[in-house]
């Protein structure tokens, strides 16, 4: 089933400059792997060749990060909303 | 009464209070730690002590150095107060889309603000104070991501309170900045009783990730990595400033006057509380309200709050 992908700023340019497109998919995993289908420039940039999530990279399923949920596994449903994320610091005090 | 000899022996053993008449379930309470009640104002204080008593003993601190930081303000705060008790002059980098009154406590006690563009946020902030560091070896540069005394003040003072005021804790919610909270006071809850989960929850990056040219130039504290942060945390929630100025109104109803993050923690606690059918819930509330009444928080238009939240750093 289709869902939201929020894209940030960095990958836009990759996506038509688009923010936010429609992928399919039952898990994080597949929603990641059909946007690659969509936008091969988009490669390597979010899952790293090893098959993880990059290290400055957060994806969250509504507003949970999926690295604490079942990470690439995590099942999405109808309406759910992927979002991807640099990690940067944070509003730390 | 107990008579103190300096304002810094204030800082720490701050109130666990509860708030369970806001939880969402009945057989869940809510309890907070109200780290407002530090001296200088946020549960800051703790690290900036530790990070300068540590800095002192190993020697790297000398009578009289300059010290330099980066900071959204708490810390930075923190490190005002502890560093005028000391003597230590003190500069600061500083977002600039940061509250009128974080600026202002910097400069009461002293602190020379150096100015960070607002829209480049923390990141640019310590990625400004990490340069300046560099080009000025004799300064003395904390770096509170990456300082171990960070994680040591919440494991040696945080968590030691909470487990002694109330070892029924079963969840552990804190805002996630440096992590430093997470990691101290989580880690010695979890060495304590394994089966406590600790719930991390953050605002989201807003515009100061929009000028990220790649992947590759983003940050993960080096005190979450070094400390197994992936492993210790149970979940990561974003919270966003709607919801976070919803709960800090919230809040005073049951009296209490928290700052932004507090009620972005308060709306992460709800959401565990609403997960599990019983439980005591231990939030952090980081900071008072203070320092964010120039915000309209409580008195302004709810939308006009949020849109001002988006643009100033209240983490």
């Amino acid at each position: 089933m289709p869902v939201e992908v929020r894209l940030p700023t960095v990958l836009r340019q990759h996506a038509g400059g688009q923010a936010s497109v429609q992928a399919n998919g039952g898990t994080v995993g597949e929603v990641l792997e059909d946007l690659v289908r969509q936008f091969p420039a988009t490669r390597g940039q979010v899952i790293t060749e090893d098959g993880t999530l990059h290290k400055f990279v957060n994806v969250y399923l509504n507003d949970d990060d999926v690295r604490y949920l079942d990470k690439l596994d995590t099942k999405v449903g109808d309406g759910s909303v992927v979002s991807i994320l640099p990690a940067v610091a944070g509003g730390a005090g | 009464m107990t008579l103190y000899t300096s304002v810094l022996d204030l800082i720490g053993d701050t109130p666990l209070v509860d708030v369970s008449g806001l939880s969402p379930a009945p057989r869940v309470r809510i309890l907070a730690k109200l780290e407002g009640q530090n001296p200088g104002g946020s549960v800051k204080d703790r690290v900036a002590l530790a990070m300068v008593q540590e800095a002192e003993k190993e020697g790297a601190l000398r009578p009289g150095q300059t010290v330099i930081e980066s900071s959204s303000g708490n810390t930075g705060i923190g490190l005002a107060l502890v560093c005028k008790v000391k003597g230590y002059p003190l500069k600061i980098v500083l977002p600039t889309n940061v509250s009128i009154e974080r600026r202002q406590l910097l400069e009461t006690w002293g602190a020379e603000i150096l100015d960070s563009p607002g829209t480049e946020g923390s990141n640019g902030a310590m990625r400004l104070a990490q340069r300046l560091a560099a080009e000025n070896p004799e300064w003395w540069f904390p770096f509170q991501y990456g300082n171990a005394a960070n994680p040591k003040a919440h494991y040696e003072g945080t968590g030691p309170e909470i487990w002694r005021d109330c070892p029924d804790v079963t969840h552990f919610v804190a805002g996630l900045g440096t992590s430093g909270t997470l990691i101290g006071a989580g880690r010695f809850l979890k060495e304590r009783n394994s089966t406590i989960q600790v719930w991390a929850i953050e605002p989201p990056p807003g515009e100061m990730v929009d000028g990220l040219k790649n992947f590759d130039e983003g940050f993960v504290p080096p005190v979450f990595i070094e400390n197994n942060g992936y492993e210790l945390l149970d979940r990561k929630m974003i919270v966003g400033p709607r919801e976070s100025v919803e709960w800090t109104r919230r809040l005073t109803d049951v009296g209490v006057l928290a700052g932004i993050s507090s009620g972005a923690a308060m709306a992460g606690a709800a959401k565990c509380a609403g997960q599990i059918e019983e439980g005591v819930v231990v939030v952090i509330f980081a900071d008072g309200g203070w320092k964010y009444l120039s915000t309209g928080a409580w008195t302004d238009d709810i939308d006009q709050v949020t849109e001002r939240a988006k643009r100033i750093i209240y983490f």
